[in-house]
């Protein structure tokens, strides 16, 4: 093992991850915001627009994150034509579509898991449906998906390096260059993904102590 | 003030309510009874439409609720209720889950709103608790605060879905005892029971629920010595 090169390569890591922790802080609040969406669309009371949310996210989940990208990354220049759209955008859009449809599933869950008379209560003080949804259940039900929030953070900082093949300059897209310039072929990848590891651990950490924090907070 | 015309509701094939026929007047203190199943829960949730009726008409002060043009929370605003289970908002304080609905669907103000949550919190006897969140409350505390709460909103009526079925029995009293109080300062109340206790003491009228039907009314003298209908005896002979 030859690790000789991190002392000249040792900044192509770093703006590299630096790029990945943007992705996936992008992924994860525009995907939450867009699944909080996503998930009123589904539990809307007109078919029509149930249906349209139902078959985004059965899309977003039966196609490879690796299709999604092209096709956003083909599609939205079409859409916009004129507009010079950079790369890190498109794929930060990206990656917070493919979060929001599992995100959304897992809002959803969390919904279902408040308890039905909590609705009932709200409704019963005079709210109506959008107040109750968001002063009552929602706060509730992201209480309770937190850690699976978690994981869905940690999931966007591994799939964030797929954005690589499009030209993203992140963590993965400067391992690859650092193995053509180097040569070698295993030790960059060893480097990136501790690189991984050392983010997605830290995260995990912060994450449970998040979680502890919103424990205490319902026993004072 | 209440007067329902020919209720029915249906969950698929299977027929809850029958056809229910009553007025309950202000200041009335009405408490229905009748085995489990029999309706009577059903009954009490569509007075305040959160169960939609099959068929029939309710008219709250002589507006007929069950149209569709009719703006459901503003109905319900006028209508307390309290469940079996409390439902209190776990992630708000005391005075927060009592404060919310007024400051949130009638824009009272804060500092208003805070106040009104003091008033409420004497009468329940619970005021040192205001700054509480509902999980470290026992059964009954939660229940008073419910009531608290439905109280904020300065409804017209209030509907009790039997409200001391999920407690320890040690703490049933305090919540019929503020209760009582509500009933002596004239509120009007549909009560949802099997305390036969109250429903002698406090109501005025009782309702005998049973298979989606009101098979016999009267008042509680008249109801507990002399039953008429061949269920209620049977039924009171079981409970009494």
């Amino acid at each position: 093992m030859n690790f000789s090169f991190l002392g000249d390569y040792y900044q192509f890591f770093l703006t590299g991850a630096y790029i990945t922790i943007i992705l996936a802080v992008i992924a994860v609040i525009l995907g939450s915001i867009l699944g909080v969406g996503l998930t009123l669309l589904r539990r809307s009371s007109i078919y029509i627009i149930r249906l349209i949310g139902d078959i985004y996210v059965e899309f977003i989940r039966g196609t490879p994150l690796l299709a999604q990208i092209y096709i956003i990354y083909i599609g939205v220049p079409l859409l916009f034509a004129g507009y010079d759209i950079p790369d890190l955008a498109v794929g930060a859009i990206a990656l917070s579509l493919n979060a929001a449809a599992y995100i959304s599933e897992t809002i959803r869950s969390g919904i279902e898991a408040v308890s039905r008379g909590q609705m009932e209560a709200a409704r019963s003080l005079g709210m109506n449906q959008r107040q109750a949804m968001f002063d009552i259940i929602l706060p509730q039900a992201f209480k309770n998906i937190l850690p699976a929030l978690g994981n869905q953070f940690i999931g966007s900082i591994k799939d964030s390096s797929i954005v690589s093949i499009i030209g993203v300059a992140e963590l993965m897209y400067k391992t690859t260059i650092v193995r053509g310039n180097t040569a070698l072929g295993l030790e960059p990848i060893l480097v990136a993904s501790l690189g991984y590891l050392v983010m997605t651990f830290t995260l995990s950490r912060i994450l449970g102590i998040v979680e502890r924090r919103l424990k205490t907070s319902d026993r004072r | 003030m209440i007067d329902v015309k020919d209720l029915h509701k249906s969950y698929g094939k299977s027929e809850v309510l029958r056809g229910i026929d009553v007025s309950i007047h202000k200041g009335e203190v009405v408490v229905v009874i009748g085995p489990s199943g029999s309706g009577k829960s059903t009954f009490l949730r569509c007075l305040n439409l959160l169960e939609k009726p099959t068929n029939g008409d309710i008219y709250l002060d002589k507006q007929n609720i069950t149209e569709k043009t009719i703006n459901i929370d503003k109905v319900r605003e006028k209508m307390g209720m309290v469940f079996q289970q409390f439902n209190l908002f776990p992630h708000k304080t005391v005075c927060q889950n009592i404060c919310h609905a007024p400051m949130r669907v009638k824009g009272m103000r804060q500092q208003e709103a805070k106040e009104l949550a003091v008033e409420l919190l004497k009468k329940v006897g619970l005021l040192e608790k205001i700054d509480m969140y509902p999980s470290s409350l026992s059964g009954g505390q939660q229940q008073r605060i419910a009531i608290a709460r439905a109280l904020a909103m300065k409804p017209e009526v209030m509907l009790f879905d039997e409200p001391t079925s999920a407690l320890d029995p040690e703490m049933v009293g305090e919540v019929l005892a503020v209760m009582k109080d509500l009933a002596k300062e004239g509120m009007t109340m549909v009560v949802v029971t099997h305390e036969m206790g109250f429903a002698k003491e406090v109501g005025d009228r009782i309702l005998f629920i049973d298979q989606g039907k009101i098979l016999e009314e009267n008042s509680p003298k008249e109801f507990f010595e002399q039953p008429k209908h061949p269920r209620t005896i049977d039924f009171l002979s079981k409970v009494l």
